[in-house]
Parts: structure tokens; C-alpha cells; sequence
């Protein structure tokens, strides 16, 4: 038997049956309407067919090492409870379409509506979609959806933001109707300029959009920014990669954001090199008609029992075609369960707890740093788990020998910020253990 | 239901069999339950209101769940009982291309040297991924008969925006700035909206009686102005666009380019190659033809072949390789840009790598030659009982309406909901939109002969009792966690969370 037969159950028997029951003579025959000479003649040039365990041999020669790691940047390693794997294993949960017939989809459409509560509460927002593809490309959704209530042509993009994020961004936008200003950061303290800020902020803006903690993972100081933005008619919008933060730290919501749009790869989500993620976009009641994106309401079914269904369609793709709010159609629906799994197991009082030794394994390992000659950090204004060395010697040159002895060291920053150049950017979570960050410290004094 | 005496009280019992009642999870627990164990203290926790001013610190996390572990596996098991994926039975949803999803494929993804690496981690120490990654575009390109692919887009819809964004860039490149975009009206919704998405204007062109896009029509439309058109093939009412090639001519003619929606290529691997038919970019559904799951909506992923004038214009970076080694490629000048931040969305992607290694060239033709012959089959089978707008040969899928079914007040909703009584998932229905009351089938080739003639005969009886019972058709679905939801009310008085005030 042919190894890829696995997955195909038809018999010869069958396919002679269905062909005589179809009035055809041969599988040729079906393929009538596909002009003659664009057929192929010859069979595709691809490997294969592996059986499984030659799959799996395959597969495992094609894996990266584990190494000990002070890599962030936007994606973190964090701990992910056996429960979460479990429970999205479930093939009812990930064999399942995305649940346009409610009544068989009641499992996906209830634990969405728990996403969305989740979401609201942790970012302290009214209303959340039922996720976005990742943080970058949520990002610049909210961009534009800034520009489609205000209309204006000017976003204030703070130079901290993750840069992958502003090129999104800036890829997203069309630069006929919008136009974007960088906003610098203050130089000794890694957090967004306000004065510069307060500068071009007048009545073309359409958005200020600062992320909380930074690229630098600085706490952002954002007591007076809604206010100020709001006097002059514009809106805030609160990007984030670490949303671990906001255990401890004050929500987006209570300083006036209008929209939260960010990354919550760190809510139980593998690292598996960069996706899938997923994007987490929350906003205000009043805004909820121009959200892109699916939602999930409650209603009741004609015996008045509670059930959910998507809703509010009018603003999307499958029904609005040209004139929706975006043309997203899918959403990151397995990811946002992960999601709510995770935060299910942690509670209020886990998610408190993770955000609080996260912030003091990275004092830690910064008080480790600043005992280094050869090394400072970078910024005075307070960070949570990563935060900006500045180092004597070339970055690569210090991460190539800290990668010689089982470590990464943290990510050189220059490829990002070109004044940047002796900087490295080191998180540190939950899972890196005392010794580790002790023998860091170590290794990294030796190869200064 | 049933009644029982608790104390003075008297509380009722629903006896709701093992489709359990479950209540969300903020409205269950107990104060200071948790479901996770924090790793061991092994550096001194820092006292959060010395190091940070108060005003950076959040209140209490209110209304958050406190679970315990054995709450949440409880609570997340009973919702999955309630949902209805491929491993639970036939799922002929039009243009989703349903098909088994392999579990080996779930369990590579879980390997640690996949799952557990930073998309930072230095090249060197990620030749095996970024291997897999230009080998699956290779691959793809083979398929499609095109030179290059990004597997940046996160799905389908970001595929082609990406394919627009790129389209743009190109005639920017040239020093043209066009204005419309070309779509038929057999087009997915995501065609027109990504097109203005991309700053275009949508023209629609009219399918023929054959339900194909006529090369007249594109003739009159197509001008300077005209960025391009954009063609789902094989289209959604499941024919091979049969005059592809030619319309591909006229639209190149006046400096266009053409566009594929990959949407349904289940019916064309090994078969025919987009690239021979003058089709210059073309996204795919890894969560469709490559055999990913769903998930329930998403992840996906949307890669998106071009042919190689267009490779200047791709997303950054770019995955290369010089000798042995596979590097990042960032130095891109005319790139378009980002779509995502990193890569892709590698989980996804190497599954559909591994399938189809696990398929081979002879594999990925057997498979869209049984997803074809299956959909000729279902659509021979329910020739008679159902109107077939257009009763011709079909491809991957294959379209009825509800027509016979309207002269006793039954609707396609009914129709889909009745299947639901019978264990099935419901096609695609009202979609696509030149065909009234639609009903739109894709069995895929997973499915054996049993289950689709278990499908036609049901679908047959459903036909019977729409003319002798029509009620039952009315008041389906019955036996579910949940009977008809009231949509209007959804939408009227939006509930989009829960609030502990209610």
C-alpha cells in the first residue's frame, strides 16, 4: 500500500462504483472542463511519500537546540501549564471551523465570549474582538481604525514601540491619508519624549500610539496622556508584547486609552519561532461598530435558554464585502483559547504573582549587570522583565561568546536602533533560574 | 427537571443527560483558588510599591476567574463536548475544505525543538527551521508553477492583501498609480474588501451562464486604469475557470496582473499548475489544502507564490540560501514592508510541511483527484431532490439551492439545521451570492463512500419531510446543547462580556 494512503480511504472498488454511478468513464473524465493542454503530463517534482516514522525521523533532525536564554523582545518564554496543551488538544476544540453554525459550535462561541471578558478586564476596556492574527498587525488595525472615526491624516508613533510593529504599520497605512511622525525617546531614560509629544500634537492627529512597557521594557509614564490627546480631539491607542505586565501594572483603560492593541503570545502561547500568535484589540462601547475583527454576544435560543453566536457581521468582509471595517475574516481563534485556559488556571492571584517575580528576577539579574565594570544600564526610568544594557565592546562579538558557553545573552540592539550600538536588550521571566542569571553575569563579565 | 428539598428551600434539577450545563467561568470558584503553581522563589521578591510610583500600579484584577485546576479541565471539557470539528463527523462546508487534519502532524509541531524557539535565536542556531521554511516555499512553488513565496501572511485574507500590497508596489515601481481592481461576483468577500483595504476601487464582472468569468466582459473593463483582477480558481460554485489563460492575456496586455485566490487548489494539485495559465501570484490556505486544523477560526496561514518579477516587492525578510546555509534577508529596498512581526506562522507552517511529505507528488494527486471525484459523486446523488443551479461537471465542491424546497415555506436555513438532528455538519449555506438560497458542498477527499452515501440518503430523507413535515425542518436543530439562537436580539442589544452586575 502507498504510504500517503493513509489519510485517503477510497478502494479501487469505490472509485470504479462512484465513477459508473457519476456516468463517467475515468478520473481523466472528471477533469473535462480543465483545458487539455494545460494539464500536466508529468508528476510534480516533490520528496516524498514518508511513512510516519520516517516523518518523525525527518522531523527531529530539522530541530533547533534548547538553550538558556535572555532573548524577549516581544515574544517570552514562559511557563505553560500541562492544562493548557490538554485541554486545546481536544479535537472538538481545534478540528473545528470558525462557529458559523452556533447551535454545534457553542463550545468555541462560550469560551471566545470568556476571551473577550478576559480581555476587557485585564487591558481595563469596555469591549474586545475575538482576537487579531498578532500584536504588530493588531496594532496597525487600530491605526486605521483611529483614521476611520477621526478622519485625520497624523499619527504620533512613539520610537518605542517594537520596530517590527511600526514597519507593519507603516506597511499597513496608505500614505495618501496618513501620514506618521516618529516621537523620540529621552535619551538616559528610555521612555517616549513628552514634550516632544505635546509639540505636534494638534488637531490633524488622529492617534498617539505609545506601547506600555516599551521596546526597552520601560513602564511608560501615561497619568496625563489621555487627557491631553482627548483636548485636542484625538485618540490614544496602547500597544503591548508583554501583557504579563498588567497583573501588576495599571491598565491602558485607566489612563484613557481608546484602543488596546497588542501581543498575548505570553498568555500560554508557545514561542514556536514566531507564530501563531495573537492579537489581542480592545476599545470602547462607543467604538464598537467600527472594530475590525469577529465578536461573540449572548443571546437566547427560542426556548430562552442562554447561548452565544458571532454578531454584529454587518461590519465584516463576508457580508459588507467592500465596504467593511477590515478585511480580516479568520481570527487566531486556538490561540485565544490557549488564552483563556491560561489565565483561567492562573486567576487574580496567580497572574499578580507572575508579574511580581518576573519584575524581581529581572532586578535581579539588572543589579547582577550593574556590578559589571565593562557595563551599565542603560535607562534610569523603571522596567519590568527586560530592560537596556549598555556594554563596552561590539554586541555580536560578546553574544557569539556567551553563545559559546550554552548562553543567549540578550539581543543586540543596532539592527533596530542604529545609536544603539553597544546596547543589548536582556529579559528575564519566571523560567530563568537563579543560577542561571548568576553564571549570565558571569560569563558576560568574561567577555567584556 | 426535577425537584429537591434543601433545607427549606426547594432547588431544581435539570436532567440535562451529559450535555452539561456549564456556567461561564467568572461565575464559579472560590476566592483564592488557583489553578497554577508559581515556580520556587529562588531570588528576593522586590517590594513593588518601593520600586514603581502608585499611580503605575492596577487595583486588584476584578472580576478575574479563581479556579482550581480540576475546575478549568472540567469546565473547558464540557464546552469542547458541545462543539463539532472533523474528528467528530462529516463537515461538507463549501470552500473550507474540511478535510482530515493528521495527528503526527500535531504532535511534530509539540516537539521542543520547534515549540520552544525564540524567533531572536540567532541563525546559526535555527538552520533546521529556516531549512524547513525555504523547502515548504519550494515546494509550493512546484505546486502553483510559480518562482517564489512569502509565508509571512498570518491566513487567507493577509495573503492577499500582502498580494495587493505587492501589485501596488509593483506599479508604483513602473510609475503607475491605478484605480481599480476587477473582481467577479462568485468572489469571496475578503477579494472586495481586501482591494480597498489597498486603496482600490472594486469592479464587479458578471459570471456567465456556465458560471464562469467570460473573456468579453474582462475585454470591456480592462484599461490602464485597471490594476488587476482578482480570480478565485477553481471558483466558489466549484468550476475550473475555463478560460483563464486567455483572460490572463488580455489583463497582461494592458499592464495588469492577475491575481488568484488558492482558496480551493484541493482540486488542482498535480493536475494543473496556476503558473502555466498566466496567473502571476496566487495565496494559499495551509489550513486548507495542507490539512492544518481550523482551530476553531484560526491560526491559518496565507502564504502567497509570485512569479519572480515580482520577488523585489516581497515582505521582509526574505528566507535565502547561500551554499548550505539559510539566512534572513532584510536588505530589501523595493519590499513592500511587514505584515506581521517575525516570520509567519511557523506552527502552522510545518504541519502542512509535514503533510506533505507525508503525501509526496503522487499523494497530493491522489488527493484532488478523490476530492473531486467525491464532490461529483454527493452532487449526482442529490441531483433530483435538489435544485443544481448549474447541472454541469463540478470540481472540489458542488452548489444546490432550495428552490424545490421553498413551495412548502422551507428554507436553506432549515434544510442545514435539520442536518444538524443527524449528526452532520451543515454545508455552506447563502453563499456564494449569485446563487439564491444556497447550499454549497466540499465533501474532500477524506471522506469514504459509506459516509457521503449516509450523507446523500439523509439529505434525501430531509427532502421527503420538507413536503410531508415541514415543521420538523422549522424547529430544527433538537437535539443539541442549545435550540435556535435569537440573532436579532444579538445584534439589537449587543452582550459582548460578562459584568459582574448582571
Amino acid at each position: 500500500m502507498e504510504d500517503y494512503l493513509r489519510y485517503i480511504p477510497h478502494t479501487e472498488e469505490d472509485v470504479q462504483k462512484m465513477l459508473k454511478a457519476i456516468g463517467v468513464k475515468s478520473i481523466e473524465d472528471l477533469f473535462g472542463n480543465i483545458p487539455k493542454g494545460h494539464r500536466l503530463s508529468k508528476p510534480l517534482d516533490l520528496p516524498g511519500p514518508l511513512s510516519e516514522i520516517d516523518l518523525i525521523r525527518h522531523m527531529e533532525g530539522l530541530q533547533s537546540p534548547i538553550v538558556t536564554s535572555f532573548i524577549g523582545g516581544g515574544a517570552y518564554d514562559h511557563f505553560i501549564p500541562a492544562v493548557v496543551s490538554h485541554l486545546t488538544s481536544r479535537s472538538e476544540f481545534y478540528t473545528a471551523y470558525t462557529p458559523y453554525q452556533a447551535e454545534i459550535s457553542q463550545g468555541t462561541l462560550q469560551a471566545i465570549f470568556e476571551f473577550q471578558t478576559l480581555m476587557c478586564q485585564l487591558t481595563g476596556m469596555e469591549v474586545s474582538n475575538a482576537s487579531m492574527y498578532d500584536g504588530a498587525s493588531s496594532l496597525a488595525e487600530a491605526v486605521l481604525m483611529a483614521h476611520r472615526i477621526t478622519g485625520r491624516k497624523k499619527v504620533l508613533l512613539s520610537q518605542t514601540i517594537h520596530p517590527e510593529y511600526r514597519e507593519v504599520i507603516q506597511t499597513y497605512i496608505d500614505p495618501e491619508e496618513q501620514e506618521i511622525v516618529l516621537i523620540p525617546y529621552l535619551k538616559g531614560e528610555g521612555r517616549t519624549d513628552e514634550k516632544i509629544l505635546a509639540q505636534f500634537l494638534d488637531q490633524d492627529v488622529s492617534a498617539v500610539v505609545i506601547q506600555n512597557p516599551n521596546f526597552f521594557g520601560v513602564i511608560e509614564d501615561l497619568q496625563t496622556i489621555g487627557e491631553r490627546v482627548h483636548q485636542k480631539g484625538g485618540l490614544v491607542i496602547a500597544g503591548f508584547s508583554e501583557p504579563i505586565a498588567y497583573g501588576m501594572l495599571r491598565p491602558p483603560g485607566e489612563f484613557g486609552a481608546d484602543i488596546v492593541a497588542g501581543e498575548g503570545q505570553s498568555l500560554g502561547i508557545p514561542l514556536s519561532f514566531g507564530g501563531p500568535y495573537l492579537g489581542i484589540f480592545t476599545t470602547r462601547d462607543k467604538f464598537t461598530r467600527n472594530m475590525p475583527g469577529r465578536l461573540v454576544g449572548e443571546t437566547v435560543d427560542l426556548e430562552g435558554k442562554r447561548g452565544f453566536v458571532l454578531t454584529l457581521a454587518t461590519r465584516e468582509q463576508h457580508i459588507r464585502r467592500e465596504r467593511a471595517t477590515s478585511n480580516i475574516c479568520t481570527n487566531e481563534g486556538l490561540c485565544a483559547l490557549m488564552a483563556t485556559i491560561f489565565l483561567s488556571c492562573l486567576g487574580k492571584e496567580g497572574l499578580r504573582e507572575l508579574a511580581v517575580m518576573n519584575l524581581s528576577k529581572a532586578e535581579y539579574a539588572k543589579k547582577a549587570a550593574s556590578q559589571i565594570k565593562s557595563c551599565k544600564v542603560a535607562f534610569s526610568s523603571p522596567t519590568f522583565n527586560e530592560f537596556v544594557l549598555e556594554i563596552k565592546g561590539d554586541p555580536e562579538k560578546v553574544l557569539e561568546k556567551l553563545k559559546k558557553e550554552g548562553i543567549l545573552g540578550g539581543l543586540s540592539l543596532v539592527k533596530f536602533y542604529p545609536e544603539l550600538n553597544h546596547h543589548l536588550l536582556v529579559t528575564v521571566t519566571e523560567i530563568n533560574k537563579k543560577e542561571e542569571i548568576d553564571q549570565w553575569a558571569k560569563v558576560l563579565e568574561k567577555a567584556l | 427537571m426535577c425537584s429537591t428539598k434543601v433545607g427549606d428551600r426547594v432547588e431544581k434539577i435539570k436532567d440535562t443527560g451529559l450535555l452539561q450545563d456549564e456556567p461561564l467561568i467568572f461565575e464559579q470558584g472560590g476566592k483564592g483558588r488557583k489553578g497554577y503553581s508559581l515556580p520556587q522563589w529562588d531570588t528576593e521578591e522586590v517590594e513593588v510599591n518601593r520600586l514603581l510610583p502608585s499611580h503605575f500600579l492596577r487595583n486588584e484584577l476584578e472580576g478575574f476567574p479563581q479556579l482550581s485546576e480540576v475546575d478549568v479541565v472540567r469546565h473547558f471539557t464540557r464546552l469542547s463536548q458541545w462543539n463539532y470539528g472533523v474528528d467528530s463527523g462529516f463537515y461538507p462546508l463549501g470552500s473550507c475544505t474540511m478535510k482530515y487534519n493528521p495527528k503526527i502532524n500535531e504532535e511534530v509541531a509539540r516537539m521542543k525543538g520547534f515549540a520552544h524557539i525564540h524567533p531572536y535565536q540567532p541563525e546559526s542556531l535555527v538552520q533546521g527551521i529556516l531549512k524547513l521554511m525555504y523547502e515548504l516555499g519550494s515546494f509550493l512553488s512546484e505546486i502553483t508553477g510559480m518562482d517564489q513565496v512569502t509565508l509571512q501572511p498570518a491566513a487567507g485574507a493577509h495573503g492577499e492583501l500582502t498580494g495587493m500590497m505587492v501589485i501596488r508596489a509593483a506599479l508604483h515601481a513602473r510609475g503607475e498609480k491605478r484605480k481599480r481592481v476587477l473582481v467577479p461576483d462568485t468572489a469571496h468577500g475578503t477579494n472586495c474588501s481586501t482591494s480597498t483595504v489597498a486603496s482600490y476601487q472594486v469592479v464587479e464582472i458578471k459570471s456567465n451562464e456556465r458560471g464562469v468569468i467570460p473573456p468579453r466582459k474582462v475585454e470591456e473593463l480592462m484599461d490602464e486604469e485597471v490594476a488587476g483582477i482578482m480570480v478565485t480558481n477553481p471558483n466558489t460554485l466549484g468550476f475550473f475557470e475555463e478560460h483563464l489563460a486567455e483572460i490572463a492575456e488580455i489583463v497582461h496586455r494592458k499592464g495588469g496582473f492577475v491575481y488568484c485566490d488558492g482558496a480551493n487548489l484541493n482540486a488542482l494539485m498535480g493536475i494543473v499548475k496556476l503558473g502555466d495559465l498566466g496567473v502571476d501570484m496566487v495565496h494559499l490556505n495551509l489550513h486548507k489544502t495542507f490539512s492544518t486544523p481550523h482551530g476553531g477560526g484560526g491560526p491559518g496561514s496565507g502564504p502567497l507564490a509570485i512569479k519572480k518579477e515580482l520577488a523585489p516587492f516581497l515582505p521582509i525578510p526574505v528566507i535565502e540560501k547561500k551554499g548550505e546555509a539559510y539566512r534572513l534577508n532584510y536588505d530589501r529596498p523595493q519590499s513592500i514592508g511587514r505584515m506581521k512581526a517575525f516570520y509567519g506562522n511557523f506552527g502552522v507552517i510545518l504541519k502542512a510541511y509535514a503533510y506533505i511529505l507525508s503525501m509526496g507528488a503522487e499523494g497530493l494527486r491522489r488527493a484532488s483527484e478523490m476530492a473531486v471525484l467525491n464532490a461529483n459523486y454527493l452532487m449526482t446523488g442529490l441531483k433530483g431532490s435538489y435544485h443544481l443551479p448549474y447541472d454541469q461537471p463540478c470540481v472540489h465542491e458542488c452548489v444546490f439551492t432550495d428552490r424545490y424546497q421553498e413551495k412548502h415555506h422551507v428554507s436553506t436555513l432549515d434544510i442545514a439545521k435539520r442536518l444538524i438532528d443527524y449528526g452532520f455538519h451543515p454545508p455552506t449555506i447563502y453563499f456564494p451570492l449569485v446563487v439564491k438560497g444556497a447550499l454549497m458542498m466540499e465533501p474532500t477527499e477524506t471522506e469514504d463512500k459509506e459516509e457521503l452515501d449516509r450523507f446523500i440518503k439523509t439529505m434525501i430523507a430531509i427532502a421527503r419531510e420538507a413536503e410531508e413535515n415541514p415543521e420538523l425542518l422549522r424547529q430544527a436543530p433538537r437535539r443539541v446543547k442549545v435550540r435556535r439562537l435569537d440573532e436579532v436580539l444579538a445584534a439589537r442589544k449587543p452582550k459582548l462580556r460578562w459584568n459582574p452586575k448582571d
